[in-house]
């Protein structure tokens, strides 16, 4: 399977991973196996650009960070979407569906 | 607003929970990194290759922890705090070093501050009054002087008359008799207009001040208290407001207390009364003398030119109208009070402040000297952070992190130090400066304070800076057994030009101090004109109700004169109405022709009641005539009174020696001129001060006093005893005899005629001493540089040195190369630093007496002073140099 290894814009990770937090609380590796997965592992993140992202958001104040025990019990900071983040999220929702569409658009007229 | 909050919440955390983000973060990438572990397990890898493409995909924990902090956004606090931790370390590992600039900061600091705290109060700082530059000062002009005083009559026209000024108030010096308590005491005063306080927009910080209607008669006489006598006299308790003072034989309600901040324009003076124009009996007389001064404030949009020829056009109609008390007075003169308060202390405070400035330059050059000697020994240091990796700017910020945290401790101590400092200055002040109530540390004087040690950071730490940044550290690192040969020229140039800056700037302040203390020694040559040694004065105060006129006076100094002259060990006693050298002036209108001429031929003249013997006492000898004698009393009505004038007097107005027996016009009363006959010309004597010109002086008998001088003369008169043995001896003596002839008589103090005469000095003493102590500081730290520089150098060189001695060269040429590398710098600041002492000493003309600002002997002796000190500095390590051994110089 080909996978996209992509250096992702920065603000489409952040839609990402809020989208991915939608659903409810998840820690890092989650959220990371859980893009993967649903984009049928065309989009990787790496661990790299991933924590620094989280910080960011966390920074920013659109999620919030707790510590909790995971699946088997290990302790693991799970990060969920705050008010401000799901606001974000509508909203970066929205301007991203205008953008693929007028892409769309512009892709399929000629 | 919230968010702002939050924001901040996290940013200290970042800063000061540290430690536990960073678990956190490793915490969390840990399980990350078992998480993808277990993964690849459970895909069927073994242990050590499921770790191995772990840790590959994740792609370097550091890194990401990196970009992790750097989200945290306090990235820059952290490394400064990093590098504040580092130069702790650094500091804390050379005490020696960090001691020498922290103390050294400290002292130019704190001496800085310390005068600019003084500055800042007395000349930056707004007088403490409502719109100050609309408050003027208001003199008299004459033909002969530009700023006197004038009458009670002349101030009612100027205060009735005027357009221009919204209001104007007179005040004059008062002694009053203050009495209630066992003893009398005279107390300093000043009558003041009643609106005074209102004109200059004060607040009572007490009760309340004078207001107009204190100046009506009916009311009852109101007196306001000084905020120092407050103190002094009633330990600041509020309910002096409403007690009754007896002064003078009358009752005074005090009303209230003047603020800290304000002085009285007679800064002894313990309290104001009300000026009351009307019950004094010289509002009529136009030709009383001149007594009052006077404040005015402008009306708003009047010009002080506008209001000064108003002022001006009311003389002149006055002068039309009264002649001949007019015949002088020129018209009104207004002066800024800022001008009038300030302006005579004005050049010696900028001199001072620009001398400490200098010394505290001249030290951070010492220091920046230091710091560069100690960065090419850290070269090596430099070198390996460089090729670690350490960008210029972090380097160079490391190094400005260690100079801001020297020039920190530095000024924090030196300001504490200025605070007790300006305490210090103020106490040891000979003369009260004016606005000395309102010298203390303010926010100015921290931001000055601050200011300062800013400007130490640059100049100490800028240099040495610049070179680290700009120097080749690649070569430092290569070169690290002969260090010094790569950056050694650049460095050296730094140094050297460090050295001329400081040898130029010590010898301007050199030149400073010695022409000030050639002006000193040049008024110590002033003959006085009368002998001090072995006397005693002391100053006495009558009270009025027992001695009301002359023939009283007289009776008074019969029977203390032969008292004291009775006492074992008084050669001889005299009087005098006011001591040369005494605060005070006395000055009349004379006429140096008999009957018949008018007013307008009158002059100035300094007056003085002296009684028989005070010449033969003060050992003031007499040119032509006589003292003096019993005989010159009130009784010989018919006979005109007598005078004696001295040289300067004699030859100026009666140039052919016929001044004996000549009569001149003295209008020493309210009645105008009256004939007195020369009998005597005295010598030459210093009334007023050592550095004034010789004055113009007339002599009269006590006894012949005219009955309206007696007041002046009971209010304060000094006796002279010449002593034969020590004259402090004398004190107890004098204090029971005084006692036994009147127990009401005030005697103010009791004091050796030297030291009226060295106090006469005394401000100039204390500049004097406070630029010769910043200017030898500035000598012995130019010294130092020196002696650093050439030692310096002397290491340098060592290996040349070496190479030049098994050469041939004698230990005699070593020692020439060595110095005359010092000289040259010395004579290249000493050019520099005339041009500038010439530029600048000129400013300092004022402070001089005797001497011109291009004194060549001054020149002279600076130069020389300069370049004996500076050899002397640079021989030191000149002849360590000819002690090497070239053998061993060489082997190293």
């Amino acid at each position: 399977m080909k996978e996209i290894q992509t250096d992702l814009l920065q603000g489409t990770l952040d839609l990402l991973v809020l989208k991915t937090l939608q659903t409810g609380p998840r820690h890092g590796w989650d959220i990371a196996q859980r893009i993967q997965q649903v984009s049928q592992d065309v989009l990787r993140v790496g661990q790299g650009s991933l924590y620094p992202a989280l910080h960011r958001l966390e920074e920013r104040g659109w999620i919030s960070a707790e510590w909790g025990a995971s699946d088997n019990n290990r302790k693991a900071k799970f990060y969920k979407l705050t008010a401000v983040g799901r606001k974000q999220l509508a909203a970066q929702t929205e301007s991203w569906e205008r953008f693929t569409g007028a892409v769309d658009l512009i892709l399929k007229t000629t | 607003m919230n968010g702002i909050l939050f924001k901040l919440r996290r940013r200290l955390r970042a800063l000061f929970h540290k430690s536990e983000l960073e678990r956190e973060l490793e915490d969390e990438l840990r399980f990350h990194l078992e998480k993808e572990i277990e993964q690849n397990l459970a895909r069927g890898m073994n242990q050590e290759d499921a770790r191995w493409i772990a840790l590959r995909s994740f792609g370097g924990v550091d890194q990401v922890k990196e970009e992790s902090r750097d989200v945290r956004g306090v990235r820059f606090i952290e490394e400064l705090l990093q590098d504040v931790r580092y130069s702790v370390r650094v500091l804390r590992r050379q005490p020696g070093f960090t001691i020498t600039v922290v103390i050294t900061l400290a002292l130019g600091i704190g001496a800085n501050t310390a005068i600019f705290s003084v500055v800042n109060a007395v000349l930056l700082r707004e007088l403490p009054l409502k719109n100050p530059e609309e408050v003027m000062w208001v003199w008299s002009t004459r033909t002969d002087r530009d700023k006197a005083p004038f009458t009670l009559p002349d101030f009612l026209d100027y205060r009735d008359q005027n357009h221009t000024l919204e209001q104007v108030a007179a005040f004059c010096n008062v002694g009053l008799n203050l009495t209630g308590s066992e003893k009398t005491e005279r107390l300093q005063a000043m009558r003041v207009s009643a609106n005074l306080f209102e004109l200059l927009g004060v607040d009572a910080s007490a009760g309340r001040l004078l207001v107009p209607e204190d100046d009506d008669p009916a009311r009852r006489p109101t007196a306001v208290l000084s905020y120092e006598s407050w103190q002094k006299r009633f330990g600041g308790d509020p309910q002096v407001v409403g007690k009754s003072l007896n002064l003078d034989g009358e009752t005074y309600t005090v009303v209230g207390v003047l603020p800290r901040t304000f002085n009285l324009p007679d800064r002894d003076a313990e309290l104001a009364i009300p000026l009351r124009p009307l019950l004094d009996p010289l509002r009529e007389l136009r030709s009383s003398t001149n007594f009052l001064r006077a404040v005015a404030r402008l009306k708003p949009g009047v010009t002080r030119q506008q209001a000064e020829s108003d002022l001006t056009s009311i003389v002149a109609r006055q002068r039309q109208q009264f002649g001949d008390p007019y015949l002088k007075k020129t018209g009104v003169r207004l002066v800024p009070i800022y001008e009038e308060t300030v302006g005579n202390v004005r050049t010696a405070l900028w001199v001072l402040l620009g001398a400490v400035g200098m010394v505290l330059l001249i030290a951070c050059s010492n220091l920046a000297a230091l710091s560069l000697a100690r960065a090419s020994a850290r070269y090596h240091e430099m070198s390996i952070r460089k090729a670690l990796g350490a960008t210029s700017v972090r380097l160079v910020r490391q190094l400005l992190a260690e100079n801001l945290l020297l020039t920190l401790l530095g000024g924090a101590a030196g300001f504490l130090l200025a605070i007790w400092g300006v305490r210090l200055l103020l106490a040891l002040s000979p003369t009260r400066l004016p606005r000395d109530n309102e010298i203390g540390v303010d926010l100015t004087v921290l931001a000055f304070a601050a200011g300062a040690s800013a400007l130490a950071a640059v100049v100490c730490g800028a240099l040495p800076a610049l070179q680290a940044s700009r120097s080749e550290m690649r070569r430092g690192l290569l070169s690290s057994t002969t260090r010094g040969v790569g950056e050694g020229a650049s460095r050296n140039r730094s140094r050297s030009i460090l050295v001329v800056a400081e040898v130029s700037l010590s010898f301007i302040l050199l030149i400073g101090a010695g022409l000030l203390i050639r002006s000193f020694i040049s008024t110590q040559a002033v003959n006085p004109g009368f002998d001090s040694s072995n006397t005693l004065a002391v100053r006495l105060s009558l009270p009025k109700a027992n001695y009301p006129n002359r023939t009283a006076v007289s009776l008074f100094y019969d029977k203390l004169s032969s008292r004291l002259q009775a006492l074992p060990g008084v050669e001889s006693v005299g009087a005098i109405s006011l001591l040369p050298m005494s605060p005070g002036l006395r000055v009349i209108p004379f006429i140096p022709k008999g009957q018949g001429a008018s007013k307008g031929d009158s002059f100035v003249a300094q007056y003085r009641l002296v009684s028989p013997d005070y010449f033969r006492v003060m050992k003031i000898p007499l040119r032509q005539g006589r003292a003096f004698d019993s005989h010159d009393r009130d009784d010989r009505s018919a006979v005109a009174p007598v005078a004696i004038i001295n040289e300067t007097l004699a030859s100026r107005f009666f140039p052919n020696n016929d001044a004996i027996g000549a009569q001149i016009q003295i209008d020493d009363n309210n009645t105008g001129p009256r004939p007195v006959e020369i009998v005597g010309v005295a010598s030459d004597v210093k009334h007023v001060s050592l550095e004034d010109k010789p004055t113009i002086d007339i002599y009269l008998p006590i006894a012949q006093v005219h009955e309206d001088g007696v007041g002046a003369l009971t209010n304060s008169m000094y006796w002279v005893l010449r002593s034969t043995s020590d004259p402090a001896a004398l004190e107890p003596g004098i204090r029971r005899e005084l006692r036994s002839v009147d127990k009401d008589i005030a005697s103010a103090d009791l004091r050796t005629l030297e030291s009226y005469l060295s106090d006469s000095v005394a401000p100039r003493r204390f500049n004097l001493r406070l630029l010769t102590i910043f200017s030898v500081a500035a000598l012995l730290l130019a010294a130092t540089g020196i002696y650093g520089l050439i030692s310096y150098s002397v290491a340098q060189r060592t290996p040349e040195l070496g190479i030049r001695l098994a050469l041939g060269a004698s230990r005699k040429n070593i020692f020439r190369i060595i110095l005359g590398q010092g000289l040259r710098l010395v004579g290249v600041g000493l050019v520099l630093g005339l041009v500038g002492a010439f530029a600048l000493t000129r400013m300092i003309r004022s402070l001089m007496f005797g001497v011109t600002p291009s004194d060549p002997i001054t020149f002279v002796a600076v130069s020389s002073l300069l370049i004996v000190i500076t050899i002397a500095a640079g021989a030191f390590p000149a002849l360590r140099a000819t002690k090497l051994d070239p053998l061993r110089t060489l082997r190293e």
